[in-house]
């Protein structure tokens, strides 16, 4: 089924969506659009493992499994995100990360 | 040029697209509407490679769950109007650097390691397979996992609560 | 050989003394601690005397010679198996003399004090340091190894200095007490580099090893050459300048003039009779050392006495203030007997110049000691020390009178008294070994008898000054002490001090070598003449010799200029060649290395607080960079 498609083409775009994301994560000043970046980069590492569980370990199950977990666990992440924000917001007024600065020297 | 090659053709230029623009809009709703659309496209992906109750899964929490979560998010903290400044272009460049850096070390890996394909035969996916392995103690097993992740979602919930619900006068400071 | 083993109690009264004055000095105010003190130091006398008699009617004797005897020896440092410094009592000749020297005129001087010192504010705490300075200086004449006596060198320093210092609210003493304690510390140091060059030499620092004639110092030849000099020579020298310094000898003499600063009963005990005799004990003590192994430091130590003596009395002669004519006297006997020392021989005969030192320093002891507590009366009963404001006492102070004559007799030279026998053989012991050395000494016999005996006439004799009240004798507790002092310095030349105090220990017979005798008393006689005619009646005599030696009689007024050119010296270029960029440096580099160091630990970690900025995005930013970078270097550089 999928022998037109190698490997590399999963894996080279699934480098490119993390990289993305970490440009974002680092460039985004708004709290709610580095969660974005963050959740671009679970993604990427979903593709990863879904693609070598396919190709190189057709008779496993490991990488699908892997894969379910981390998806809950990035819902599970992104919830206790939010409620993070929410009390950011509710203190500070604000949720650009650079003023959101306190615990420094 | 087979089907399948044409389908994954799409959603990777889907996905990298808008997964671009995720990152550098400059309304956020626009940018979470893009992430949307990156997440659809990788459900797609997952049914190219056969496996159907993941792209389900990602359809579901992600795609209606999670996307749905920042929207509401957006909405609570009167972001929905706001329009983005530029970006100064120092923190642009640097993040750029270490992105782009980082992205031609791991690609030049990848290309030069040769994968070997799996001889095995595929394996049937179905959804008892699924739930047997979930439940199973075995060496095929994943109950220890399973087990887990319910106890962090629980605590997730439990954590998520505590955090955003109001808390009594005395303990909120007055904003900044 | 008796058991001499209560000797160790002469040490340890006087520091028990010291003690309980010092700590209860407050409760036994006035008159019982002055008791207390004197009586304390009567027992000690009576033990030295005891002593003294054991050991020179036999109990020291044997083998043809007065032996060393080690009454008492504890280790008190073990620094290793071969040093270790010792604490103990050594019995020999000049020591069992130095304790007779010492306890007595510390008694005169303690009887004395009680009158002298009566109502003084200070009075237990005068008496609390008299005993230390006893201690001391006991411990230094029976240490048993050099370490010891450089120990107790250092207390009787100390000693010195606290009773210079003693009326602290005058700053001239408190000047004196620090230049005296200065100018003696530095010899000291010369001493101390003595004692170990000489211990690295011959592995020890006792004496019995280091003066026995077969043992390891004597028998050592060769060794390292430094300069020119055998190390045990240098040694040697070294040793010397701290005995110079504490002795008062040219140029560390500057110290002794203003040390008469103290109460006069100090200057008579430390001054005069003891501490200074110290350098000469310490040579005494090395002799078989200086003599075998480093001859010409004997030759440097007999020119120093020499030019010291002469210097001093040169000085004498032109001082008005009756205690420093004293002090210069003092000097000037002091070179007599190291210049003795120096042109000695060893063994019987020869060691004439060794026995007569000795003896002269026991003269001395008496002579100056009597010399100095009359003129304490004198001051007591005038309040000025200066000459100025004396005369015709003799009217007033019979007692005190007679005494000083009979003193300024001794010094002068003059037969049958004790200080002409001393004399005499110190003269003889030069004649026979250079005749320069013995024409300086000749003159400067003579000059000691001029310039006494103006001392004498210009006190004593001439007509009254304006005085406050009529003086008076002093209270019996002066004059005794002046009288049994006379009475030694009379009948101490009958001693035959040639069978019991000699060089190698064995006895010899002296006798009186007329052919230098009788000039050398003619040349006292001509300076006591001199004397009487320009001082007996007031004259402007003395005036129109000073003005016609206009020069010379200021150089020797103003003491050659040594103190100027010390404050020269120590200002102008250690002060500032040396000190000052020694400050500079240690407060700009030391100093600014410490400070240079904190600040730039300050601004580094200020530096590197700023990486906890609590941006989220730079914290996430080198986490990336760091695994970007790791990543090349397992993938590409770690093969």
């Amino acid at each position: 089924m999928n022998s037109g498609i190698q490997l590399e083409f999963y894996l080279v775009m699934a480098t490119v969506m993390f990289f993305t994301g970490v440009y974002g994560f680092l460039t985004r000043r708004n709290l709610i659009t580095m969660l974005m970046s963050v959740e671009l980069i679970l993604n990427s590492v979903n593709i990863n493992f879904l693609a070598f569980n396919r190709y190189l370990f057709p008779g496993k199950l490991e990488g699908h499994f892997f894969s379910l977990f981390v998806i809950a666990v990035a819902a599970a992440e992104a919830a206790v995100a939010i409620a993070i924000i929410i009390n950011i917001y509710r203190r500070f007024t604000t949720i650009n990360v650079e003023d959101v600065n306190q615990m420094k020297y | 040029m087979e089907a399948n090659e044409i389908m994954f053709a799409i959603f990777a230029i889907v996905i990298v697209v808008f997964s671009v623009l995720t990152v550098t809009s400059r309304r956020i709703l626009r940018a979470a509407t893009s992430l949307l659309i990156v997440l659809i496209a990788t459900a797609g992906l997952y049914f190219l490679l056969n496996y159907q109750f993941m792209a389900a899964v990602q359809l579901t929490l992600y795609a209606g769950g999670i996307v749905v979560l920042i929207i509401f998010s957006i909405l609570l903290t009167s972001q929905i109007s706001h329009k983005f400044e530029r970006i100064e272009a120092k923190k642009a460049i640097f993040s750029a650097l270490a992105a782009v850096a980082g992205a031609v070390v791991v690609i030049t890996t990848i290309l030069d390691h040769s994968f070997s394909a799996g001889t095995a035969a595929a394996a049937e996916i179905d959804m008892h397979l699924i739930g047997r392995s979930l439940l199973e103690t075995g060496p095929d097993g994943y109950v220890l996992p399973f087990e887990v992740i319910s106890i962090l979602l629980v605590a997730a919930m439990i954590g998520a609560i505590v955090i955003a619900k109001k808390g009594s006068p005395h303990k909120d400071e007055p904003a900044k | 050989m008796t058991d001499f083993g209560y000797t160790t109690w002469i040490l340890i009264i006087p520091f028990v003394t010291f003690l309980v004055l010092s700590l209860f000095g407050m409760r036994l105010k006035g008159l019982p601690a002055g008791l207390a003190g004197t009586f304390s130091l009567g027992v000690v006398t009576l033990l030295s005397w005891y002593t003294a008699i054991a050991y020179f009617s036999g109990g020291g004797f044997s083998g043809g010679g007065f032996q060393k005897i080690v009454a008492a020896n504890a280790v008190w440092l073990n620094l290793s198996d071969h040093l270790h410094i010792d604490v103990g009592v050594l019995l020999d000749p000049i020591s069992v003399m130095m304790l007779v020297v010492i306890s007595t005129v510390s008694l005169m001087v303690h009887i004395y004090s009680l009158g002298y010192m009566k109502g003084e504010k200070g009075f237990e705490r005068y008496y609390a340091f008299l005993s230390l300075f006893t201690f001391s200086m006991m411990g230094l004449v029976v240490a048993t190894n050099i370490f010891q006596m450089y120990i107790f060198w250092e207390l009787v320093g100390v000693s010195s200095y606290l009773l210079i210092g003693f009326y602290y609210d005058r700053p001239s003493a408190v000047a004196a007490s620090k230049k005296a304690f200065i100018v003696t510390r530095f010899a000291d140091m010369g001493f101390l580099v003595g004692i170990l060059i000489l211990s690295f030499t011959t592995k020890t620092f006792d004496f019995v090893t280091l003066t026995d004639l077969s043992g390891p110092a004597i028998t050592s030849t060769g060794g390292a050459v430094f300069m020119g000099m055998s190390l045990m020579t240098w040694s040697m020298i070294f040793i010397f300048i701290g005995g110079a310094g504490k002795s008062a000898m040219f140029p560390l003499h500057i110290w002794l003039p203003d040390a008469m600063e103290g109460p006069t009963p100090v200057s008579a005990l430390i001054h005069a009779a003891t501490m200074v005799v110290a350098g000469v004990f310490l040579v005494a003590r090395m002799f078989p050392v200086y003599y075998f192994t480093a001859p010409e430091a004997l030759h440097i130590i007999a020119w120093v006495g020499a030019v010291s003596s002469l210097f001093a009395a040169v000085i004498a002669l032109v001082q008005t203030d009756i205690k420093r004519v004293l002090a210069y006297s003092t000097i000037s006997q002091i070179g007599y007997m190291i210049f003795s020392l120096g042109v000695s021989g060893y063994g019987g005969h020869d060691g004439l110049g060794y026995m007569a030192s000795n003896w002269h320093l026991f003269n001395h002891a008496m002579f100056k000691a009597l010399l100095f507590l009359g003129a304490g009366s004198v001051i007591h009963a005038v309040h000025s020390n200066n000459m100025g404001d004396m005369g015709g006492l003799r009217r007033y102070m019979p007692v005190t009178n007679i005494t000083f004559l009979i003193a300024c007799l001794t010094i002068a030279g003059v037969p049958p008294l004790s200080g002409f026998f001393s004399k005499d053989e110190i003269l003889t012991a030069a004649f026979h070994h250079n005749k320069v050395l013995f024409a300086i000494e000749y003159a400067v016999a003579g000059l000691t008898a001029f310039y006494m005996f103006r001392l004498y006439f210009s006190v004593f004799h001439g007509h009254d000054r304006h005085y406050h009240h009529t003086p008076h004798e002093s209270p019996a507790t002066m004059t005794v002490p002046l009288i049994i002092l006379a009475f030694g310095s009379v009948f101490a030349g009958f001693l035959p001090f040639s069978s019991l105090v000699t060089s190698d220990g064995v006895p010899f017979e002296s006798h009186i070598e007329w052919s230098i005798a009788i000039p050398s008393v003619a040349v006292g006689l001509l300076g006591i003449g001199l004397a009487w005619v320009m001082y007996k009646k007031e004259t402007a005599l003395p005036e129109r010799m000073a003005s016609l030696f206009r020069h010379g009689y200021n150089w020797a007024y103003n003491k050659f200029y040594i103190d100027e050119v010390y404050i020269f010296i120590t200002k102008k270029i250690i002060f500032r060649r040396i000190s000052q960029p020694v400050a500079w440096f240690d407060r700009h580099i030391v100093d600014g290395t410490m400070n240079g160091i904190a600040d730039v630990t300050q601004s580094v970690s200020s530096m590197i607080k700023g990486l906890q900025s609590g941006q989220l995005q730079k914290y996430g930013y080198v986490f990336i960079s760091g695994v970007i970078v790791l990543a090349i270097v397992f993938i590409y550089l770690v093969k």
